[in-house]
């Protein structure tokens, strides 16, 4: 995967750069916002790391000007600035995804994997497998091998949006915002205790187990026996 | 020395009366005092000339009179007759002028000594000069109105008024006019003085009021006499504006107080945890479970930090702009979804009370947000006593509409509050002496509250029998424009 981080802080913008190439990334830096632009112009990157607050260029009229020449690749925006407008403006200039600064790095790790991999898409599929589970997302079917399993309609959004991203760590976050539509931090962490009754419901009773707890991350989906 | 300072004292002086001058209440008593003089000039002056036409006029009819009643004894009874009855008249006071000649212009009878030469030559009505007859030649003559009349045989008869009266009537007149305007100028000027006086008296007081406030002192007020009127009521809104800046500037002292006192504790934890790790560790695993413990700090930090932002910013009623509508019973229900596995596994059970819908005009995601802390405390304290007594409890999420208020509430069956202490557990930070064992900020109830008043409602905790319940009151309709204005100190009250 390839990235460009723009961002002024020098020291957090080596810290992402390590960090990513330490994932087996590549990352590139701008230290500005015309620079930035110029090379996401230029670069064919995967995922673009924007800083909103930038020198010279403000970061969400970066992503205004790519968005305007047909740039389509996907922006993620860091922001200090981290309520819930500041967080529907940022998404609004044309960024895809939104993190609020202190962010942890797995939780920005897990964002980017996801927002790369969309561009490939998995939203045209109806039915989603991930080894002997299915998911039918037409008629709101779930089935492990032979066995149909009945899910609420929320357990039933929460394994869609886990199968989505099959293979890739999926952070308490995303499923609080992207299952829930939630952007506050509950104290307790409700999310564990959901996935562990979906566990309960999907893998069950299975030698082999499909959802997986990412320690320090969060959570992910994927068949073990071909990994 | 002197000389300088007595000038000095002029200019002093002649600056604060061109300071009164300015004003515009001396301007507006200008202004009404010309229009005033003016109008009375008109006033005096018409009445002067009405009552000069006015003698006149009674003056020909009594002269016209006087002569057809002389006239008339002259035919009835000759110049002998006439000549008695003027002598007769001629004798009362305050009577006519009265002249009798004889064709050579030699006086018969009557009460005038001279006249201008060939003053009765001509028949009719004349303005002329005269002497009493008891009058000197060297004394000053008067003026008269006469009218001469031509009896047969030659004899001439004259009658006529003094006009000295009428022209000291008219001298009155204008004596009175000339008077009166100066007494209405100089009590105008005079009044318009004090009027602009008391005025700038208190615009300067409230100048200087203002002057102490923005040198920094915000309790400052502006005086307001009582008097209701367009002075009063301009330092009475500017002075609830004050009370507005005030309260503002309060809540961001007090935030800012609580952030350096209570985020400066985890901080030397972190620091402390951070250092002992350099000084006592020894193996990675030593050094990796430190670093583990400071991340988990730190984000601890990080979660306080953002409460306490969260509650400036909807404190400070910023997060006005994204208010929508949406039914409150289906916000309930999706918290009352979230947390309903928590619950469960916690040993309780969670039911939503929310039959029929409940529109309310609000930041969905904040009072989500609210409601969602209120379930989270009711699950943590409910908990162990459920646990303790095997036997399940019940939380309780409630949403119903009540008039145009919406009703919010979270119930349950842990220990409660005791009433006394339900206003300062809703404050910032606080934690009851019961709940220091139980993890969280002690931010929970304050970041309620003050979503609640960001929306013109409030937060109270009742006593749920046993348990308690907290409840959210709402406004269907959103915030009134100013209803979240109003300033409320967090943990001094429960109705917001």
């Amino acid at each position: 995967m390839r990235l460009l981080i723009i961002e002024d802080d020098r020291d957090a913008a080596d810290y992402l750069v390590r960090a990513f190439r330490e994932t087996g990334h590549v990352a590139d830096h701008a230290a500005d916002g015309e620079e930035g632009l110029a090379m996401a112009l230029d670069g064919d990157y995967d995922v673009l790391i924007v800083d909103r607050m930038l020198p010279k260029r403000d970061g969400l009229s970066v992503i205004g000007e790519l968005r305007a020449k047909k740039v389509e690749t996907p922006v993620l925006i860091l922001s200090a600035l981290g309520q819930v407008d500041d967080r529907v403006k940022g998404l609004r200039a044309g960024g895809d995804d939104y993190l609020p600064k202190p962010y942890s790095f797995s939780e920005l790790l897990a964002r980017v994997e996801v927002l790369a991999r969309r561009r490939g898409g998995r939203n045209e599929e109806t039915v989603y497998r991930v080894g002997d589970l299915e998911l039918d997302r037409l008629s709101h079917r779930v089935t492990r091998g032979k066995d149909e399993v009945v899910l609420q309609p929320r357990e039933f959004r929460l394994l869609e949006y886990l199968m989505k991203h099959a293979g890739q760590v999926v952070t308490r976050t995303m499923l609080l915002e992207n299952v829930w539509d939630y952007h506050f931090d509950p104290q307790t962490n409700v999310i564990d205790v959901h996935i562990s009754r979906l566990r309960s419901k999907i893998d069950k009773g299975f030698s082999q187990p499909l959802l997986h707890t990412i320690r320090g991350a969060g959570y992910m989906i994927r068949d073990g026996s071909r990994s | 020395m002197l000389s300088r300072r007595s000038r000095a004292g002029a200019r002093l002086m002649t600056t604060a009366l061109g300071k009164l001058v300015r004003t515009t209440a001396f301007k507006l008593t200008l202004a009404y005092l010309t229009v005033f003089a003016l109008f009375a000039i008109f006033l005096l002056g018409y009445f002067a000339l009405n009552t000069k036409r006015l003698f006149t006029e009674q003056v020909t009819e009594v002269v016209d009179a006087e002569i057809s009643g002389l006239v008339d004894h002259f035919n009835v009874g000759g110049i002998r007759r006439l000549t008695l009855v003027v002598e007769a008249r001629s004798r009362r006071p305050g009577s006519s002028l009265y002249l009798v000649t004889t064709p050579g212009s030699e006086g018969l009878a009557g009460n005038v000594g001279s006249l201008p030469t060939g003053a009765l030559d001509r028949q009719g009505w004349a303005e002329t000069v005269y002497r009493r007859l008891e009058e000197g030649e060297t004394s000053d003559p008067h003026r008269a109105l006469v009218r001469v009349y031509h009896l047969p045989g030659g004899f001439r008869l004259l009658v006529g008024r003094d006009l000295d009266e009428r022209d000291r009537l008219f001298q009155v007149v204008l004596d009175a006019g000339k008077w009166s305007a100066a007494v209405v100028i100089v009590l105008g000027l005079v009044g318009g003085f004090f009027v602009a006086r008391r005025v700038l008296r208190r615009v300067d007081a409230m100048t200087e009021t203002a002057r102490t406030i923005m040198g920094g002192n915000l309790s400052g007020r502006l005086p307001v006499a009582g008097s209701g009127d367009e002075l009063d009521r301009l330092a009475h809104n500017l002075n609830e504006m004050l009370d507005r800046i005030e309260a503002l500037m309060g809540g961001l002292k007090e935030v800012t107080d609580n952030i350096a006192h209570d985020l400066k504790t985890p901080l030397t934890r972190l620091r402390n945890r951070a250092e002992e790790a350099l000084r006592s560790s020894r193996s990675e695993q030593d050094y990796r479970a430190a670093l583990e413990g400071t991340i988990e700090e730190s984000d601890s930090l990080i979660r306080t930090f953002n409460a306490l932002l969260m509650i400036a910013r909807a404190e400070s009623g910023q997060a006005r702009d994204n208010m929508v509508d949406f039914d409150a019973a289906e916000a309930a229900r999706a918290v009352g979804e979230l947390y309903e596995p928590l619950a469960e596994e916690q040993g309780l059970t969670l039911e939503v009370d929310a039959p029929a819908a409940v529109p309310l005009r609000g930041n969905r995601e904040l009072i989500s947000q609210a409601l969602a802390n209120l379930v989270d405390n009711a699950i943590k304290y409910a908990a162990p006593a459920a646990q303790a007594n095997g036997t399940p409890s019940c939380v309780t999420i409630a949403a119903r509409a009540e008039g145009d208020r919406v009703l919010l509430s979270v119930g349950d069956r842990g220990p409660g509050i005791p009433e006394g202490d339900r206003g300062r557990a809703i404050g910032r930070f606080v934690r009851l002496e019961e709940s220091r064992t139980i993890p969280g900020s002690g931010l929970g109830l304050s970041l309620v509250s003050a979503v609640a008043r960001l929306h013109g409602g409030g937060l109270r905790l009742e006593d749920n029998a046993p348990g308690l319940k907290a409840v959210l009151e709402f406004p269907r309709g959103g915030p009134l424009p100013q209803a979240a204005i109003v300033p409320v100190q967090p943990g001094n009250g429960q109705g917001g």
